[in-house]
């Protein structure tokens, strides 16, 4: 196959809320970019985010960053990293007020201000009460927010490779990134992309679970390019499970529900969380609402004739509310799970949401590494931001609004560094090495010949089912262990993967067996992680590891308080320290402490 | 609703292999869980993974799924597939060359849209914090900025299937009022300017076929009707 060559001074891949955002970083420093994306910008999975963007404006109750980076820290379950999570919270305000500035319709005060909602975990005066510091455009935020920075790209002549997917990531022998290479769906042909700089800006993975809020291009492309290629990912046993998928159905219901005043109810129609979350109630962080919903479920207070979910209440707010503040999510209740909140409850059960892991980078977007005894050794030309990135802001547990934050403030800083590398000449034009393109090529020859081999679609379900049922809400010791055996018996099926439709056009069986390569190295990620992590933390809570005296909450920081590297050639397992230490001299650490809500 | 096998009709073409379309029949079984069309979609894919069509977010928000049903323009993900006739026939957009099966190209329908300088345009410079926009104003977009682009208005659009090359088609119209309508865009004349035109703008003929089809409730023939009034205003 004749394979096309292409040279610009930086690649994106991806182009949701961090990719475009880098792009404009990019684009208007006159930097020759090309932007990968294998759905149109405006179709990428930012534009399903609901509830809102994380900034202590201080618009309607009184706010500052350093409020922000407890909560952050402390919904992070100590994992994340002080510097990432200083720089992110001090950061909110500016690129929040950019995105004004490019007209982003946010909804807005009496005064005329931008329109601030209560969140789950985000508090003032370190914990003490909910406060609003959740900018929101009604519940369509990231749809405002993704066509606001699409529009801005247009204006910025920002050049795009419109359902272009990337294959494999290009690396010299020193382990240099130079590029990706990336099919057109249309023609199918297979390019290279020779760059300067590559940025991944690819989402997460969520479609690695059965059940999950995830679109189907979720497959985590760009962690598994990188994963392929020898780079190592971090804390990817941490998973978020988001409290209020609607049941059956899994599509999301955001917290802005609660945030706006609604409640969750188990059978009795009682208030749970007020036994959970005693000071914040149905607005404590995610993690512990998904585990008390599912512990009244496992109990047999659920709803429903299966007594298989719980019901998330608003009747009590005024329709008029409902209609201002929640029209997208009366839309979503009433065409997939049949009720209108006006008048009757929605209901929900935890559903798969968020990948707080990922490609490990710092908080200037620069992919890290061990290497030669520095455990944050930065790739010579690699950069990630957003869900693909792990900086790592969430550390075991995001807070809500802190993601459309996160690709906001990372795809900013991954832009300004390789503008920066670029303009001081540390960014070279490395030569291709001859194989470069190999890799791919070898992987659609193999599709491309395979008899006798696995069916994608039931090779895919095999995983998503393994995940759901062995690195849910609740792990358990011996699911954890058995679970490792079989994904890695799945992970051996999708190498011999084989497609009916052997068409160059726009060949989308071809895409979707593409994407499992990438779906399961992120399961591999997922489940072997969790199984060595012998602890509860954040999202990740096992049996063996309850609450006691000694390791409140089950998590146990002589031991654990670190993140995991998982290699995907061997499976290995490294670990590398959490950085406590804010990035600022003169900001205190935030000590480690026992979490409650 | 439980199981249930239904029959599709279904345009196939794929220009690697087929000299021409043809409808193609097909039947699968859904299970009770399989409630809109995209899941069905699915399920044909399962049977026959050749049949190609665009989707992803499966909740009517990313726009990707948009396609004629029984033929009227929709999004799969969106319509509940026991509310249709069998067999349910489904075609590519209309009005757009078919790349294959339900794939369009879009170029042309994403060509106007960015005609009309989708983008806020305020020359003052930024200021420190949010310019301010009453309540009021910021309702005003309401109804304009919730568009998801998936054509199924412009390609519902006679106007638009004679001049898609000259007619911006009620997508891009309903973005330019979008714009129009907003107190932090200061470019109304220009914006007006770049509209005055035959084409681009009056051939719209009150159809109506958009209203109809929008998949989120939106009007882009009011939206049209205001900035014909403000052309008429502007020009007495």
């Amino acid at each position: 196959m004749k394979v096309a060559k292409r040279t610009f001074d930086a690649v994106i891949v991806g182009a949701g809320g961090a990719g475009l955002r880098a792009a404009l970083q990019l684009s208007e420093a006159g930097m020759k970019t090309a932007v990968l994306t294998k759905v149109f910008p405006t179709r990428s999975h930012t534009v399903a985010a609901q509830g809102g963007v994380a900034a202590s404006l201080g618009n309607s109750t009184e706010d500052n960053w350093h409020w922000h980076m407890y909560d952050t820290v402390k919904g992070s379950d100590w994992l994340g990293d002080q510097d990432a999570i200083e720089f992110m919270c001090r950061k909110a305000n500016e690129v929040v007020v950019e995105l004004e500035h490019y007209g982003m319709p946010f909804d807005r005060t009496d005064d005329g201000k931008i329109y601030q909602r209560p969140f789950g975990g985000h508090s003032m005066n370190y914990g003490q009460a909910p406060v609003m510091r959740s900018c929101a455009a009604a519940d369509r935020t990231g749809h405002a927010m993704l066509h606001a920075l699409y529009q801005r790209n247009v204006r910025a002549n920002t050049q795009f490779f419109v359902e272009w997917m990337a294959l494999d990531l290009i690396r010299n022998s020193d382990g240099d990134v130079l590029g990706v290479t990336a099919l057109e769906m249309e023609t199918g042909e297979i390019s290279i992309f020779h760059s300067r700089a590559t940025i991944f800006a690819t989402g997460g993975a969520g479609r690695i679970y059965y059940s999950s809020t995830n679109a189907f291009i979720n497959t985590g492309d760009g962690v598994g390019m990188a994963a392929r290629s020898g780079i190592p990912l971090e804390d990817m046993e941490f998973w978020q499970f988001h409290p209020t998928g609607v049941a059956g159905a899994g599509v999301l219901i955001t917290e802005g529900v609660r945030g706006e005043g609604g409640i969750l109810r188990n059978d009795a129609g009682e208030r749970f969380m007020e036994r959970y979350a005693p000071n914040l109630k149905d607005l404590a962080s995610r993690d512990v609402v998904s585990r008390a919903m599912t512990t009244e479920i496992n109990e047999g207070r659920g709803c429903g004739p299966d007594k298989d979910h719980v019901l998330l209440d608003i009747t009590h707010l005024s329709p008029e509310t409902i209609l201002k503040r929640l029209p997208g999510i009366r839309e979503i209740s009433i065409q997939f799970a049949g009720v209108d909140p006006i008048k009757a409850p929605i209901p929900v059960v935890p559903t798969c949401h968020y990948q707080m892991g990922g490609i490990p980078t710092n908080y200037r977007g620069q992919v890290v590494i061990p290497k030669d005894g520095d455990v944050n050794s930065a790739v010579v030309g690699f950069y990630a931001a957003g869900e693909c990135a792990c900086a790592s802001v969430h550390g075991a547990n995001r807070l809500g609004t802190n993601s459309l934050l996160d690709l906001l403030v990372f795809g900013k800083s991954a832009g300004e560094t390789v503008v920066e590398d670029f303009r001081t000449g540390a960014l070279a034009l490395k030569p291709l090495p001859e194989d470069a393109a190999d890799v791919s090529l070898a992987r659609i020859a193999r599709l491309e010949g395979q008899k006798d081999g696995e069916n994608v679609h039931e090779v895919r379900l095999d995983m998503q089912r393994t995940m759901q049922k062995h690195a849910g809400v609740f792990r358990f010791d011996n699911l954890l262990k058995e679970g490792a055996e079989l994904i890695k018996g799945v992970a051996a099926r999708a190498a011999s993967t084989e497609i009916g439709d052997k068409s160059q056009v726009w060949n989308t069986a071809r895409v979707e067996a593409l994407e499992l390569d990438n779906l399961i190295e992120v399961a591999k990620a997922t489940m072997i992680s969790a199984e060595a992590r012998k602890e509860s933390r954040g999202a990740h809570v096992r049996d063996d590891a309850p609450d006691t005296p000694e390791h409140p909450n089950g998590r146990n920081d002589e031991e654990w308080l670190k993140h995991t590297l998982w290699y995907s050639a061997d499976n290995r397992l490294e670990y590398k320290p959490v950085n406590l230490k804010p990035l600022s001299p003169n900001v205190e650490p935030i000590a480690l402490a026992k979490r409650t809500y | 609703m439980s199981k249930r096998t239904v029959q599709f009709k279904i345009y196939r073409y794929d220009p690697d292999k087929d000299e021409k379309p043809y409808m193609q029949d097909i039947s699968v079984e859904l299970e009770a869980s399989d409630k809109k069309l995209l899941d069905a979609l699915v399920r044909l894919k399962v049977k026959d993974d050749s049949l190609s069509f665009r989707r992803s977010c499966r909740e009517g928000v990313c726009g990707s799924d948009a396609m004629n049903i029984n033929g009227k323009n929709g999004l799969a993900c969106l319509t509940e597939v026991d509310s249709l006739p069998q067999p349910i026939t489904l075609r590519p957009l209309p009005g757009l060359p078919v790349v294959r099966d339900l794939i369009v190209d879009m170029t042309q329908f994403f060509k106007q849209y960015h005609s009309i300088k989708p983008y806020l345009i305020n020359n003052d410079p930024p200021p420190e914090r949010e310019r301010l926009q009453t309540p009021e104003d910021r309702e005003e977009l309401n109804g304009l900025y919730e568009c998801i682009l998936c054509a199924c208005c412009s390609t519902s659009c006679p106007s638009f299937w004679w001049n898609p090359d000259k007619f911006v088609g009620p997508a891009g119209l309903l973005a330019a009022y979008r714009f129009i309508a907003d107190t932090r865009d200061q470019a109304t004349n220009d914006r007006l300017d770049n509209l005055e035109d035959p084409y681009r703008l009056f051939r719209c003929h009150t159809i109506m076929n958009c209203v109809d089809v929008c998949p989120k409730s939106l009007n882009p023939t009011r939206a049209i009707g205001k900035i014909k009034d403000m052309m008429l205003r502007r020009a007495v």
